[in-house]
């Protein structure tokens, strides 16, 4: 083992890759320093990140002067010039927040206020008339409404890939299935036991999520313990779309915001979510009683929405806290940082964070340089609002297997398949394959493809990874330089 | 490598042919083999790679007795139609998906070759079906790996030669359930049980006893799943029981949920064309609603054999070579309804009193065990037609012969197909006793049974 300032011995530790903790590791990839991120999962972005409702939110109804609400606006910005420069699907419908009682309509205008406190000006009080003018299909019974066009959707899994790509590309390293299970402080760096080996670092970011008031705990802190809240949502047939133009949102309440409706880019809709309180972090189960009254819910708001074919069910955790607020942390004297309680707003606002987190380092004393050189990313276009490769007659005419479809249903080729099976972060399993593809998430649920898949996956699978050289240091294994 | 046809595609070509045939199982075959008999210029479409449909994957035998008067297995059906297909000059495309409709009515294709536009003359919709996902059939609980259907467990087991799992639930109890069986023992994945939320099984004690051979696996009836656990992989399956509410856990590997057919109506749909529940709307000669549009196959059934559906390929060509003769489509004719507790009636439209629906019959399917009792049609209170029936199973093919001459008003709105329980001798004067006229009918019809060309 080197010394502390060795050639084993990284800059910054990121714990966690998920949105949050890809977005600062890319974050970090536009400085010159030596980043590391240690993820527990087979593949970056699967805890809350993967499923959630994939709403980009405006945080019009934020809490005023909350860190959230600061992020939020901070992120805004940044993601739509990221998502087009990157090619992330990310679609802007806007949300129509709809009142189903006096009560609730009672409530629009201090809604109206919040959002203009919040920055979103566009914000607008619409009538009972308006309301079905601009959604015919609404079942009985709204009164009244606001408008926010800013809300949009994005897709959950190409956002944390594109961020970790980047990272990667940019010669961070992320280092999959290494879960961390304590932390020392040695001399002039961290010590980081993971189940793969050992990992110093001079600084600790925290964006384990579910997990993120264990490792605060782990650096010394009580600051705060993550009550993982239960979200189970039902996907509808892409047959369905035309039934909404933008997403319905119902009026928030202090716990949730409720069950909404939502397109989703990849041209689904989707119903969802509860908010269960659970003990368990791993409790991404279904329930009879969630979808049950998913669908109840579902009715009154969208009749025509039940009729159609369920095409998948899900259940995420967000990871809520007893505080209502993001738990962000500086401890500049442990050259540690402290990113919890991203209860539901993620996505959204990882982008915001992570240049937050950038300033807190910064200040902390990290010396921040940027990179000569820096290299962005170009994910392959999934959203329904990009041209898919599927209809793209000059990429088959470049590469045939573009236009040769194996999942029917996304209408995923061959070329896209075997692309997502190589270059940095590839795809290690038929869902990591799925989220880098769709592949397999449509209306059949892999009847016709899921074969030919683990088909292709078992030919071009990686070798299980290399246990360390080293008995106490992970090895780090060769940048990829390619994209 | 730009490919005469990407060249094609850039001078805006649209490709024309008097007949489309979109999908390359037994309807479309079939279909593509009629027309060619008569003809017609046509094109096929299949989105896979090779020709046959849902057959290829499907190993056991009995197929062909219907529409080749032999028996097959599964390969070989599919491949004795794809090599007469190939051998009569029919314009095959395989690796092509249809994905949309343009502007003008064309149906755009993707391919290795380009995106491709389609002008047909008549187009046959015969893009099958497939079984309903455990997500759509909303079974709570974790989403681990092993949780199939029939058709991903043959395709692993038949196509790909993959491992499949140790110990297996099978979710249903028709006739495709017990072919996941035989699947599954010939693979060595023991079966820890077979599992149907009706009261008994659906299938025929023959095809039970083939499937299960010398093991002995227990049938679970009136019995739901009501959870899948597992983080990784299915660790036990939760069953409960409808009568007792009894709850208990089957430890296994592997799920596969059977039956529960889909057609696969996307296409049909964003045409669109008007729908029977699940079904496209078609008339006794599998005509659409929009003129040109023809659907035939477990499109417009889902699910029957194989062969009843390259029948009713037969039968679509033989109604496009009409249109394509004489251009006439009809807009007059009633509908058929399917009432409670019949689930769907093909055809779902009668538009003529002389042309017959494939095989002279209707098919049908009941949502529970019934019987004794009688299978009416009925207009405006009028009985045109009635069968007794001992007992009718649910998940099976129910198939009605109609008298040639079936007295409808096509001007007297819907017929309604429904069940009139009741002892299998009804009263004397009871009207819903077939007439000796339509008894005569029955008779005419079943010498008629030739299937082929009049």
């Amino acid at each position: 083992m080197g010394a502390a300032d060795g050639p084993h011995t990284y800059d910054v530790a990121i714990i966690g890759a998920g949105v949050v903790g890809a977005a600062i590791a890319r974050e970090l990839s536009t400085y010159e320093l030596r980043t590391v991120v240690l993820e527990a999962g087979h593949d970056v972005g699967t805890g809350t990140s993967k499923a959630n409702t994939a709403i980009r939110h405006t945080g019009f109804d934020a809490k005023p002067g909350s860190l959230e609400a600061a992020l939020l606006e901070r992120a805004y910005p940044l993601l739509s010039d990221y998502a087009a420069r990157t090619g992330i699907p990310l679609e802007t419908p806007g949300a129509l927040l709809v009142a189903w009682s006096s009560d609730q309509l009672a409530r629009i205008d201090a809604l109206r206020i919040q959002a203009r406190a919040n920055g979103c000006h566009d914000v607008q009080v619409v009538s009972t008339e308006g309301i079905y003018a601009a959604e015919p299909n609404l079942g009985p019974g709204a009164l009244g409404g606001l408008a926010v066009p800013g809300e949009g959707i994005v897709c959950p899994f190409t956002m944390p890939l594109a961020f970790a790509i980047e990272a990667v590309t940019n010669g961070v390293q992320i280092e999959l299935d290494t879960a961390v299970q304590s932390i020392e402080r040695g001399a002039g760096a961290y010590e980081l036991a993971t189940s793969r080996g050992r990992v110093r670092a001079r600084w600790v970011v925290n964006a384990a999520g579910l997990s993120s008031d264990l490792v605060d705990r782990m650096m010394g802190h009580e600051r705060f313990t993550i009550h993982p809240r239960r979200g189970q949502l039902i996907v509808f047939d892409k047959l369905a779309r035309p039934l909404v133009s933008s997403i319905l949102l119902p009026v928030p309440t202090p716990v949730s915001k409720g069950v909404l409706i939502a397109p989703t880019v990849f041209g689904n809709v989707l119903l969802g979510p509860t908010a269960e309180e659970l003990d368990d972090r791993t409790g991404t189960q279904t329930t009879r009683q969630g979808l049950d009254d998913l669908l109840a819910k579902g009715r009154t708001i969208l009749p025509a929405l039940v009729e159609e074919e369920v095409t998948a069910t899900y259940a995420g955790l967000r990871a809520a806290t007893e505080h209502s607020d993001y738990q962000i942390h500086c401890d500049p004297a442990q050259r540690y940082v402290c990113v919890g309680g991203i209860r539901s707003t993620g996505l959204s606002a990882a982008m915001g964070i992570a240049a937050h987190v950038a300033d807190l380092l910064q200040d902390a004393g990290l010396v921040l340089r940027r990179a000569a050189v820096h290299r962005e990313v170009r994910m392959r276009p999934i959203g329904e609002s990009q041209r898919r490769l599927f209809r793209d007659h000059d990429a088959i005419a470049a590469r045939p297997d573009y236009g040769e479809i194996v999942c029917f249903c996304e209408r995923v080729t061959r070329g896209e398949v075997l692309d997502a099976l190589v270059g940095p972060l590839p795809a290690r399993s038929t869902d990591g394959l799925r989220r880098r593809t769709r592949a397999g998430l449509g209306r059949c649920q892999g009847f016709y493809c899921s074969a030919t898949l683990s088909a292709l996956l078992n030919d071009r699978r990686e070798p299980p990874l290399a246990p360390s050289r080293h008995e106490d240091e992970l090895v780090v294994s060769q940048t990829p330089r390619t994209r | 490598m730009i490919t005469p046809a990407h060249r094609a595609h850039r001078a805006g070509i649209v490709r024309q042919v008097d007949a489309l045939i979109v999908g390359g199982g037994p309807a479309g075959l079939a279909a593509s083999l009629a027309l060619r008999d008569a003809g017609v210029h046509v094109a096929l479409i299949e989105r896979e790679r090779s020709l046959g449909g849902i057959p290829r994957h499907s190993r056991h035998t009995g197929y062909g007795v219907r529409d080749l008067h032999r028996v097959l297995s599964g390969p070989a059906y599919a491949a004795h139609y794809a090599t007469l297909a190939e051998r009569a000059g029919v314009d095959i495309h395989l690796t092509t998906t249809a994905t949309d409709w343009s502007a003008e009515g064309h149906l755009i294709t993707t391919s290795p070759s380009g995106v491709q536009h389609w002008a047909a003359k008549a187009v046959l919709l015969a893009t099958g079906c497939r079984e309903r996902p455990r997500s759509a059939r909303l079974v709570p609980g974790d989403r681990p790996a092993g949780v199939l259907t029939t058709g991903t467990l043959q395709q692993l087991a038949h196509l790909f030669h993959l491992p499949i799992g140790e110990r297996a639930i099978v979710v249903g109890a028709e006739h495709v359930s017990f072919s996941a069986v035989h699947t599954l023992l010939s693979h060595g994945v023991a079966v820890a049980a077979v599992v149907t939320d009706q009261p008994a099984s659906q299938s025929y004690a023959l095809l039970r006893a083939l499937a299960f051979g010398r093991h002995r696996l227990p049938l679970y009836v009136s019995t739901d799943v009501v959870a899948i656990s597992g983080s990784e992989r299915v660790r036990a399956v939760e069953l409960e029981d409808r009568r007792s509410r009894a709850r208990w856990s089957v430890p296994c590997d592997t799920v596969v949920f059977t039956g529960g057919w889909v057609p696969d109506y996307e296409l049909a749909r964003t045409r669109p064309v008007a729908m029977a529940g699940p079904h496209p709307r078609v008339d006794q000669w599998l005509r659409t609603a929009r003129p040109g549009f023809f659907a035939a196959g477990n499109l417009v059934h889902a699910a029957e054999p194989a062969d009843v559906c390259a029948l009713g390929g037969r039968h679509a060509a033989r109604s496009i070579v009409q249109y394509l003769t004489y251009g006439e489509w009809p807009d007059d004719g009633a509908e058929l309804l399917a009432s409670d507790p019949f689930v769907w009636v093909h055809p779902s439209r009668l538009t003529s009193t002389r042309e017959r629906p494939t095989r002279g019959r209707l098919l049908t399917r009941v949502r529970h065990f019934l019987g004794p009792g009688v299978i009416e049609l009925v207009q405006a209170d009028r009985v045109l037609h009635a069968v007794r029936r001992h007992r009718l199973v649910p998940n099976r093919s129910i198939s009605v012969a109609l008298p040639a001459s079936l007295r409808v008003d096509l001007a007297a709105g819907p017929v309604e197909l429904r069940w009139r329980p009741g002892a299998l001798r009804p009263p004397g004067n009871d009207l819903s006793v077939p007439s000796p006229v339509l008894q005569v009918g029955v008779q005419r019809e079943r010498r008629r049974q030739g299937n082929g060309w009049p």
